[in-house]
Protein backbone atom coordinates (compact mmCIF):
# COMPACT_ATOMS: atom_id res chain seq x y z
CA UNK A 1 0.00 0.00 0.00
CA UNK A 2 1.33 2.99 -0.99
CA UNK A 3 0.72 5.84 1.82
CA UNK A 4 0.51 9.66 1.24
CA UNK A 5 1.43 12.03 3.70
CA UNK A 6 1.32 15.04 0.92
CA UNK A 7 -2.39 13.90 -0.34
CA UNK A 8 -3.50 15.21 3.12
CA UNK A 9 -1.79 18.23 3.25
CA UNK A 10 -2.77 19.30 -0.35
CA UNK A 11 -6.31 19.18 1.09
CA UNK A 12 -6.55 20.10 4.55
CA UNK A 13 -8.10 23.15 3.72
CA UNK A 14 -10.61 21.19 2.52
CA UNK A 15 -10.80 19.43 4.86
CA UNK A 16 -10.66 22.55 7.43
CA UNK A 17 -13.68 24.15 5.69
CA UNK A 18 -15.87 21.20 6.04
CA UNK A 19 -14.91 21.11 10.06
CA UNK A 20 -16.65 24.71 10.22
CA UNK A 21 -19.62 23.47 8.31
CA UNK A 22 -19.47 20.95 11.06
CA UNK A 23 -19.08 23.28 14.13
CA UNK A 24 -21.89 25.39 12.91
CA UNK A 25 -24.42 22.55 12.32
CA UNK A 26 -23.91 21.03 15.67
CA UNK A 27 -23.92 25.04 17.83
CA UNK A 28 -26.62 26.28 16.09
CA UNK A 29 -29.27 22.39 16.59
CA UNK A 30 -27.92 22.38 19.95
CA UNK A 31 -28.85 26.04 20.56
CA UNK A 32 -32.18 25.77 19.35
CA UNK A 33 -32.54 22.40 20.31
CA UNK A 34 -32.12 23.77 24.06
CA UNK A 35 -35.03 25.89 23.60
CA UNK A 36 -36.75 23.56 22.19
CA UNK A 37 -36.63 20.95 25.21
CA UNK A 38 -36.68 23.12 28.14
CA UNK A 39 -40.61 23.52 27.54
CA UNK A 40 -40.60 19.47 26.48
CA UNK A 41 -39.31 18.66 29.41
CA UNK A 42 -40.93 20.57 31.61
CA UNK A 43 -44.86 19.52 30.22
CA UNK A 44 -42.83 16.09 30.58
CA UNK A 45 -42.96 16.29 34.37
CA UNK A 46 -46.64 17.16 34.27
CA UNK A 47 -49.18 15.30 36.64
CA UNK A 48 -51.59 15.86 33.24
CA UNK A 49 -52.71 13.24 30.97
CA UNK A 50 -52.86 15.87 28.13
CA UNK A 51 -50.12 17.56 29.52
CA UNK A 52 -47.54 15.15 29.12
CA UNK A 53 -48.49 12.61 26.54
CA UNK A 54 -47.58 14.68 23.61
CA UNK A 55 -44.16 15.10 24.13
CA UNK A 56 -43.72 11.21 24.97
CA UNK A 57 -44.72 10.58 21.80
CA UNK A 58 -42.48 13.00 20.51
CA UNK A 59 -39.58 11.77 22.55
CA UNK A 60 -40.34 8.33 22.06
CA UNK A 61 -40.18 8.80 17.66
CA UNK A 62 -37.42 10.50 17.56
CA UNK A 63 -35.37 8.35 20.03
CA UNK A 64 -36.54 5.22 18.89
CA UNK A 65 -35.96 5.86 14.89
CA UNK A 66 -32.83 6.65 13.54
CA UNK A 67 -31.38 9.96 12.63
CA UNK A 68 -30.53 8.84 9.29
CA UNK A 69 -34.42 8.35 8.94
CA UNK A 70 -35.17 11.57 10.08
CA UNK A 71 -33.10 14.05 8.14
CA UNK A 72 -34.74 11.83 5.03
CA UNK A 73 -37.84 12.44 6.11
CA UNK A 74 -37.19 16.28 6.54
CA UNK A 75 -35.60 16.67 3.46
CA UNK A 76 -36.77 14.41 0.67
CA UNK A 77 -39.60 13.66 2.49
CA UNK A 78 -41.33 17.41 2.90
CA UNK A 79 -41.44 17.52 -0.72
CA UNK A 80 -44.47 15.28 -0.56
CA UNK A 81 -46.52 17.76 1.59
CA UNK A 82 -48.52 20.53 0.16
CA UNK A 83 -48.96 22.39 3.24
CA UNK A 84 -44.68 22.67 2.86
CA UNK A 85 -44.22 22.70 -1.38
CA UNK A 86 -47.02 25.41 -2.12
CA UNK A 87 -46.26 27.97 0.91
CA UNK A 88 -43.70 30.66 1.49
CA UNK A 89 -41.70 27.03 3.37
CA UNK A 90 -40.52 25.51 0.61
CA UNK A 91 -38.01 28.41 0.56
CA UNK A 92 -36.59 27.08 3.62
CA UNK A 93 -37.29 23.23 3.23
CA UNK A 94 -35.43 23.07 -0.18
CA UNK A 95 -32.08 23.60 1.33
CA UNK A 96 -30.37 20.81 2.54
CA UNK A 97 -28.78 23.17 5.27
CA UNK A 98 -31.77 24.08 6.92
CA UNK A 99 -33.17 20.61 6.61
CA UNK A 100 -30.20 19.02 8.25
CA UNK A 101 -30.35 21.69 11.13
CA UNK A 102 -34.19 21.11 11.30
CA UNK A 103 -33.68 17.81 11.87
CA UNK A 104 -30.83 17.75 14.48
CA UNK A 105 -32.86 20.60 16.23
CA UNK A 106 -36.14 17.97 16.55
CA UNK A 107 -33.39 15.08 17.61
CA UNK A 108 -31.24 16.35 20.20
CA UNK A 109 -34.28 18.43 21.56
CA UNK A 110 -35.68 14.70 22.00
CA UNK A 111 -32.63 13.27 24.06
CA UNK A 112 -31.92 16.91 25.90
CA UNK A 113 -35.72 16.55 26.76
CA UNK A 114 -35.10 13.41 28.78
CA UNK A 115 -31.94 14.20 30.03
CA UNK A 116 -33.61 17.62 32.16
CA UNK A 117 -36.90 15.78 32.84
CA UNK A 118 -34.34 13.53 35.11
CA UNK A 119 -32.54 16.20 35.90
CA UNK A 120 -35.84 18.22 36.84
CA UNK A 121 -37.05 15.06 38.76
CA UNK A 122 -33.72 14.45 40.59
CA UNK A 123 -34.06 17.67 42.34
CA UNK A 124 -34.38 16.84 46.61
CA UNK A 125 -38.33 17.45 47.33
CA UNK A 126 -37.22 19.89 50.34
CA UNK A 127 -36.01 22.37 47.90
CA UNK A 128 -38.93 22.34 45.94
CA UNK A 129 -41.00 22.79 49.30
CA UNK A 130 -39.25 25.34 50.67
CA UNK A 131 -39.65 27.12 47.62
CA UNK A 132 -43.33 27.21 47.96
CA UNK A 133 -42.50 27.83 51.32
CA UNK A 134 -41.35 31.18 50.55
CA UNK A 135 -44.38 32.04 48.53
CA UNK A 136 -42.83 31.76 45.01
CA UNK A 137 -45.20 31.25 42.23
CA UNK A 138 -44.84 28.70 40.52
CA UNK A 139 -43.34 30.52 36.99
CA UNK A 140 -40.46 32.16 39.24
CA UNK A 141 -39.96 28.40 41.13
CA UNK A 142 -39.37 27.22 37.64
CA UNK A 143 -36.94 30.33 36.73
CA UNK A 144 -34.62 30.10 40.22
CA UNK A 145 -34.81 27.28 41.58
CA UNK A 146 -35.67 24.26 39.13
CA UNK A 147 -33.87 25.37 36.22
CA UNK A 148 -30.67 26.39 37.81
CA UNK A 149 -30.27 23.12 39.71
CA UNK A 150 -31.33 21.01 36.50
CA UNK A 151 -28.73 22.66 34.68
CA UNK A 152 -25.90 21.85 37.53
CA UNK A 153 -27.59 18.19 37.29
CA UNK A 154 -27.50 17.31 33.83
CA UNK A 155 -24.08 18.93 32.53
CA UNK A 156 -22.31 15.91 32.41
CA UNK A 157 -24.64 14.02 30.66
CA UNK A 158 -25.26 16.91 28.25
CA UNK A 159 -21.97 16.74 27.12
CA UNK A 160 -22.32 13.14 26.18
CA UNK A 161 -25.50 13.89 24.19
CA UNK A 162 -23.04 17.12 22.67
CA UNK A 163 -20.27 14.44 21.21
CA UNK A 164 -23.27 12.20 20.23
CA UNK A 165 -24.73 15.15 18.34
CA UNK A 166 -21.35 16.41 16.83
CA UNK A 167 -20.91 12.48 15.41
CA UNK A 168 -24.24 12.51 14.15
CA UNK A 169 -23.64 15.60 11.80
CA UNK A 170 -21.41 13.09 10.25
CA UNK A 171 -24.97 12.10 8.65
CA UNK A 172 -25.21 15.88 6.95
CA UNK A 173 -23.04 14.57 4.24
CA UNK A 174 -25.89 12.16 2.95
CA UNK A 175 -28.02 15.09 1.96
CA UNK A 176 -25.12 16.52 -0.17
CA UNK A 177 -23.76 19.13 2.63
CA UNK A 178 -20.30 19.84 2.57
CA UNK A 179 -19.55 19.21 6.25
CA UNK A 180 -16.70 17.20 7.61
CA UNK A 181 -17.36 13.40 6.08
CA UNK A 182 -18.84 15.14 3.23
CA UNK A 183 -15.53 17.00 2.00
CA UNK A 184 -13.98 14.24 2.63
CA UNK A 185 -16.07 12.16 0.91
CA UNK A 186 -15.71 14.49 -2.05
CA UNK A 187 -11.99 14.69 -1.86
CA UNK A 188 -12.05 11.09 -2.05
CA UNK A 189 -14.20 10.70 -5.06
CA UNK A 190 -11.29 12.73 -6.87
CA UNK A 191 -8.04 11.12 -5.79
CA UNK A 192 -9.19 7.86 -4.30
CA UNK A 193 -7.29 7.89 -1.19
CA UNK A 194 -9.64 6.65 1.32
CA UNK A 195 -7.85 5.73 4.21
CA UNK A 196 -5.34 9.01 4.32
CA UNK A 197 -8.21 11.13 3.60
CA UNK A 198 -10.94 9.51 5.59
CA UNK A 199 -7.87 9.47 9.03
CA UNK A 200 -7.27 12.98 8.72
CA UNK A 201 -11.25 13.50 8.83
CA UNK A 202 -11.22 11.16 11.49
CA UNK A 203 -8.08 12.83 13.64
CA UNK A 204 -10.18 16.29 13.17
CA UNK A 205 -13.14 14.61 14.50
CA UNK A 206 -11.42 13.60 17.83
CA UNK A 207 -9.68 17.20 18.56
CA UNK A 208 -13.50 18.26 18.01
CA UNK A 209 -14.40 16.06 20.20
CA UNK A 210 -11.34 16.63 22.94
CA UNK A 211 -12.38 20.59 22.63
CA UNK A 212 -15.73 19.52 23.84
CA UNK A 213 -15.40 17.74 26.42
CA UNK A 214 -12.55 20.17 27.60
CA UNK A 215 -15.02 22.96 28.01
CA UNK A 216 -17.54 21.00 29.64
CA UNK A 217 -15.04 20.39 32.36
CA UNK A 218 -15.09 23.93 32.82
CA UNK A 219 -18.37 24.43 32.48
CA UNK A 220 -19.31 22.02 35.09
CA UNK A 221 -16.87 23.33 37.42
CA UNK A 222 -18.22 26.33 37.51
CA UNK A 223 -22.08 25.35 37.52
CA UNK A 224 -21.28 22.83 40.42
CA UNK A 225 -19.05 25.38 42.62
CA UNK A 226 -20.81 25.04 45.50
CA UNK A 227 -20.17 21.60 45.79
CA UNK A 228 -16.31 21.64 45.36
CA UNK A 229 -16.08 23.92 48.59
CA UNK A 230 -17.22 20.64 50.38
CA UNK A 231 -13.98 18.50 50.08
CA UNK A 232 -11.91 21.58 51.16
CA UNK B 1 -52.72 -3.54 5.02
CA UNK B 2 -49.04 -3.45 4.22
CA UNK B 3 -48.74 -3.30 0.77
CA UNK B 4 -47.70 0.24 0.24
CA UNK B 5 -48.32 0.23 -3.52
CA UNK B 6 -46.38 -3.50 -4.16
CA UNK B 7 -43.31 -2.46 -2.18
CA UNK B 8 -44.67 -3.34 1.28
CA UNK B 9 -42.74 -6.75 0.59
CA UNK B 10 -39.77 -4.87 -0.44
CA UNK B 11 -39.58 -3.02 3.44
CA UNK B 12 -39.73 -6.18 4.92
CA UNK B 13 -37.27 -7.90 3.27
CA UNK B 14 -35.13 -4.94 3.88
CA UNK B 15 -35.81 -4.80 7.73
CA UNK B 16 -35.08 -8.59 7.94
CA UNK B 17 -31.11 -7.56 6.14
CA UNK B 18 -31.73 -4.93 9.05
CA UNK B 19 -32.03 -7.70 11.80
CA UNK B 20 -29.51 -10.03 10.71
CA UNK B 21 -26.78 -6.97 10.68
CA UNK B 22 -27.91 -5.79 14.33
CA UNK B 23 -27.56 -9.50 15.32
CA UNK B 24 -24.08 -10.17 13.98
CA UNK B 25 -23.16 -6.96 15.00
CA UNK B 26 -23.96 -7.40 18.21
CA UNK B 27 -22.30 -10.78 18.74
CA UNK B 28 -19.07 -9.97 17.69
CA UNK B 29 -19.69 -6.58 19.42
CA UNK B 30 -20.17 -8.68 22.73
CA UNK B 31 -16.83 -10.86 22.05
CA UNK B 32 -14.84 -7.46 21.32
CA UNK B 33 -16.54 -5.75 24.76
CA UNK B 34 -15.48 -8.39 26.83
CA UNK B 35 -12.25 -8.71 25.01
CA UNK B 36 -11.78 -4.93 25.85
CA UNK B 37 -13.03 -5.11 29.77
CA UNK B 38 -10.65 -8.41 30.48
CA UNK B 39 -7.38 -6.12 28.59
CA UNK B 40 -8.44 -2.89 30.44
CA UNK B 41 -8.56 -4.93 33.49
CA UNK B 42 -5.41 -6.75 33.28
CA UNK B 43 -2.43 -6.29 35.08
CA UNK B 44 -0.42 -5.53 31.85
CA UNK B 45 -0.03 -2.12 31.65
CA UNK B 46 0.28 -2.70 27.66
CA UNK B 47 -2.70 -4.46 27.25
CA UNK B 48 -4.60 -1.48 29.52
CA UNK B 49 -3.30 1.20 27.08
CA UNK B 50 -4.16 -0.53 24.32
CA UNK B 51 -7.83 -0.85 25.46
CA UNK B 52 -7.88 3.02 26.63
CA UNK B 53 -6.79 3.99 23.42
CA UNK B 54 -9.73 1.83 21.86
CA UNK B 55 -12.28 2.78 23.68
CA UNK B 56 -11.49 6.88 23.67
CA UNK B 57 -10.65 7.05 19.47
CA UNK B 58 -13.93 4.74 18.75
CA UNK B 59 -16.15 6.75 20.80
CA UNK B 60 -14.85 10.37 19.34
CA UNK B 61 -15.31 9.07 15.58
CA UNK B 62 -18.63 9.49 13.86
CA UNK B 63 -20.06 5.56 13.03
CA UNK B 64 -20.85 6.96 9.64
CA UNK B 65 -16.85 7.66 8.92
CA UNK B 66 -15.94 4.09 10.53
CA UNK B 67 -18.65 2.39 8.09
CA UNK B 68 -16.63 4.33 5.40
CA UNK B 69 -13.54 3.40 6.43
CA UNK B 70 -14.45 0.33 6.66
CA UNK B 71 -16.04 -0.08 3.40
CA UNK B 72 -13.80 1.96 1.08
CA UNK B 73 -10.30 1.22 3.10
CA UNK B 74 -11.34 -2.36 3.96
CA UNK B 75 -10.10 -4.14 1.05
CA UNK B 76 -6.99 -1.75 1.00
CA UNK B 77 -6.10 -2.37 4.66
CA UNK B 78 -6.59 -6.53 4.15
CA UNK B 79 -5.17 -6.61 0.46
CA UNK B 80 -1.65 -4.87 2.02
CA UNK B 81 -1.89 -7.00 4.81
CA UNK B 82 -2.50 -10.22 2.84
CA UNK B 83 0.48 -9.12 0.60
CA UNK B 84 2.68 -9.52 3.65
CA UNK B 85 1.74 -12.83 3.89
CA UNK B 86 2.29 -13.57 -0.30
CA UNK B 87 -0.99 -13.31 -1.54
CA UNK B 88 -1.94 -11.15 -4.05
CA UNK B 89 -5.25 -11.47 -5.23
CA UNK B 90 -7.99 -8.45 -5.03
CA UNK B 91 -10.30 -8.84 -2.03
CA UNK B 92 -13.44 -7.51 -1.82
CA UNK B 93 -15.05 -6.24 1.54
CA UNK B 94 -18.51 -6.36 0.84
CA UNK B 95 -20.89 -3.64 2.88
CA UNK B 96 -22.56 -6.49 4.76
CA UNK B 97 -18.83 -7.57 6.07
CA UNK B 98 -17.85 -3.83 6.56
CA UNK B 99 -20.93 -2.65 8.23
CA UNK B 100 -20.71 -5.46 10.74
CA UNK B 101 -17.45 -4.75 11.44
CA UNK B 102 -17.89 -0.80 12.19
CA UNK B 103 -21.11 -1.56 13.62
CA UNK B 104 -19.39 -3.93 16.09
CA UNK B 105 -16.04 -2.19 16.42
CA UNK B 106 -18.04 0.67 17.43
CA UNK B 107 -20.80 -1.11 19.89
CA UNK B 108 -17.73 -3.08 21.47
CA UNK B 109 -16.28 0.44 22.70
CA UNK B 110 -19.18 1.39 24.38
CA UNK B 111 -19.80 -2.21 25.83
CA UNK B 112 -16.54 -2.34 26.92
CA UNK B 113 -16.76 0.19 29.85
CA UNK B 114 -20.29 -0.93 30.60
CA UNK B 115 -18.95 -4.76 31.49
CA UNK B 116 -15.68 -3.57 32.96
CA UNK B 117 -17.92 -1.82 35.37
CA UNK B 118 -19.28 -4.71 35.99
CA UNK B 119 -16.91 -6.53 36.47
CA UNK B 120 -15.81 -4.44 38.85
CA UNK B 121 -18.97 -4.64 40.69
CA UNK B 122 -18.03 -8.01 42.01
CA UNK B 123 -16.51 -8.37 45.06
CA UNK B 124 -13.10 -9.89 44.92
CA UNK B 125 -14.36 -12.34 47.74
CA UNK B 126 -16.71 -14.04 44.61
CA UNK B 127 -13.05 -14.43 42.56
CA UNK B 128 -11.49 -15.22 45.96
CA UNK B 129 -13.67 -18.65 46.90
CA UNK B 130 -14.03 -19.85 43.48
CA UNK B 131 -10.54 -20.44 43.37
CA UNK B 132 -10.58 -21.53 47.19
CA UNK B 133 -12.83 -24.06 45.84
CA UNK B 134 -10.19 -24.94 43.30
CA UNK B 135 -11.68 -23.77 40.44
CA UNK B 136 -9.67 -22.57 37.63
CA UNK B 137 -9.19 -19.06 36.57
CA UNK B 138 -11.52 -19.70 33.47
CA UNK B 139 -14.28 -21.73 35.39
CA UNK B 140 -14.83 -19.08 38.01
CA UNK B 141 -14.90 -16.56 35.02
CA UNK B 142 -17.53 -18.50 33.36
CA UNK B 143 -19.82 -20.46 36.00
CA UNK B 144 -19.44 -17.68 39.06
CA UNK B 145 -17.91 -13.90 37.84
CA UNK B 146 -20.28 -13.96 34.35
CA UNK B 147 -23.50 -15.10 35.13
CA UNK B 148 -23.29 -11.87 38.39
CA UNK B 149 -21.94 -9.68 35.70
CA UNK B 150 -24.72 -10.65 33.32
CA UNK B 151 -27.21 -8.77 35.58
CA UNK B 152 -25.77 -5.69 36.25
CA UNK B 153 -24.85 -5.51 32.67
CA UNK B 154 -27.78 -5.86 30.90
CA UNK B 155 -29.44 -2.51 31.25
CA UNK B 156 -26.55 -1.04 29.92
CA UNK B 157 -26.17 -3.02 27.04
CA UNK B 158 -29.67 -2.84 26.37
CA UNK B 159 -29.50 0.56 25.85
CA UNK B 160 -26.15 -0.35 23.94
CA UNK B 161 -28.31 -2.16 21.57
CA UNK B 162 -30.71 0.25 20.77
CA UNK B 163 -28.33 2.33 19.64
CA UNK B 164 -26.88 -0.28 17.13
CA UNK B 165 -30.31 -1.38 15.95
CA UNK B 166 -30.52 2.37 14.96
CA UNK B 167 -27.03 2.73 13.62
CA UNK B 168 -27.72 0.26 10.72
CA UNK B 169 -29.36 2.41 8.92
CA UNK B 170 -26.06 3.90 8.52
CA UNK B 171 -24.95 0.91 6.36
CA UNK B 172 -27.26 1.76 3.70
CA UNK B 173 -25.17 5.10 2.58
CA UNK B 174 -22.67 1.91 1.65
CA UNK B 175 -24.99 0.43 -0.57
CA UNK B 176 -26.09 -2.45 1.93
CA UNK B 177 -29.94 -3.38 0.98
CA UNK B 178 -31.53 -3.00 4.64
CA UNK B 179 -34.91 -1.47 5.57
CA UNK B 180 -33.42 2.32 4.62
CA UNK B 181 -31.94 1.71 1.29
CA UNK B 182 -35.13 -0.25 0.03
CA UNK B 183 -36.95 2.82 1.42
CA UNK B 184 -35.16 4.90 -1.02
CA UNK B 185 -35.58 1.91 -3.52
CA UNK B 186 -39.55 2.52 -3.02
CA UNK B 187 -39.29 6.70 -3.17
CA UNK B 188 -37.07 6.19 -6.42
CA UNK B 189 -40.08 5.03 -8.34
CA UNK B 190 -43.28 6.16 -6.56
CA UNK B 191 -42.03 9.71 -5.52
CA UNK B 192 -43.63 9.55 -2.08
CA UNK B 193 -40.56 10.13 0.20
CA UNK B 194 -42.50 10.62 2.76
CA UNK B 195 -45.21 8.04 2.99
CA UNK B 196 -41.68 5.23 2.41
CA UNK B 197 -39.52 7.22 4.63
CA UNK B 198 -42.01 7.55 7.30
CA UNK B 199 -43.17 4.14 6.84
CA UNK B 200 -39.39 3.01 7.66
CA UNK B 201 -39.40 5.02 10.72
CA UNK B 202 -42.47 3.33 12.42
CA UNK B 203 -40.74 0.14 11.46
CA UNK B 204 -37.19 1.00 12.77
CA UNK B 205 -39.99 1.91 15.99
CA UNK B 206 -41.30 -1.36 16.27
CA UNK B 207 -37.89 -2.87 16.30
CA UNK B 208 -36.57 -0.63 18.92
CA UNK B 209 -40.09 -1.04 20.88
CA UNK B 210 -39.07 -5.33 20.60
CA UNK B 211 -35.65 -4.98 22.03
CA UNK B 212 -36.75 -2.67 24.75
CA UNK B 213 -39.10 -5.66 25.80
CA UNK B 214 -36.60 -8.22 24.93
CA UNK B 215 -34.10 -6.88 27.58
CA UNK B 216 -36.54 -5.70 29.76
CA UNK B 217 -37.32 -9.66 29.88
CA UNK B 218 -33.82 -10.72 29.99
CA UNK B 219 -33.18 -8.49 33.14
CA UNK B 220 -35.98 -10.35 35.26
CA UNK B 221 -34.32 -13.74 33.23
CA UNK B 222 -31.20 -12.62 35.37
CA UNK B 223 -32.16 -11.43 38.54
CA UNK B 224 -33.39 -14.78 39.97
CA UNK B 225 -33.76 -13.03 43.25
CA UNK B 226 -36.72 -10.92 42.03
CA UNK B 227 -38.34 -13.74 40.87
CA UNK B 228 -38.29 -15.22 43.71
CA UNK B 229 -39.56 -12.13 45.38
CA UNK B 230 -42.43 -11.99 42.91
CA UNK B 231 -43.85 -15.54 43.31
CA UNK B 232 -43.82 -15.14 47.17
Amino acid sequence: MNWSWDVIWEYMPRLIDGMWVTLELVIISAILGILLALPLALMRTSRKLWVKSLPWAYIYFFRGTPLLVQIFLVYYGSSQIPLIRDSFMWELFKEPYFCAIFAFTLNTAAYSAELIRGAIQSIPRGELEAADALGMSPTTKVRRIILPRAFGIVMPAYGNELILMLKGSALASTITLLDLTGAARTIIARTYTPLEIFLAAGVIYLLLAACMIGAFRLIETRLNRYQVREHD
Amino acid sequence: MFDLQGFGHLLISGTWVTIQLAVASLFFGLIIGLMGAAAKLSDSRVLRGVATVYTTLIRGLPELLLVLILYFGGSMLLMSIASNFGYDEYIEVGPFAAGVAALSIAFGAYATEVLRAAMQAIPLGQWESAYAMGMSPRKAFFRIILPQMWKLALPGLGNLFQVLLKDTALVSVVGLSDLMFQAKVATGSTKEPFTFYMAAALIYLLLTAVATLISSRLEKLADPAAQVGRSA
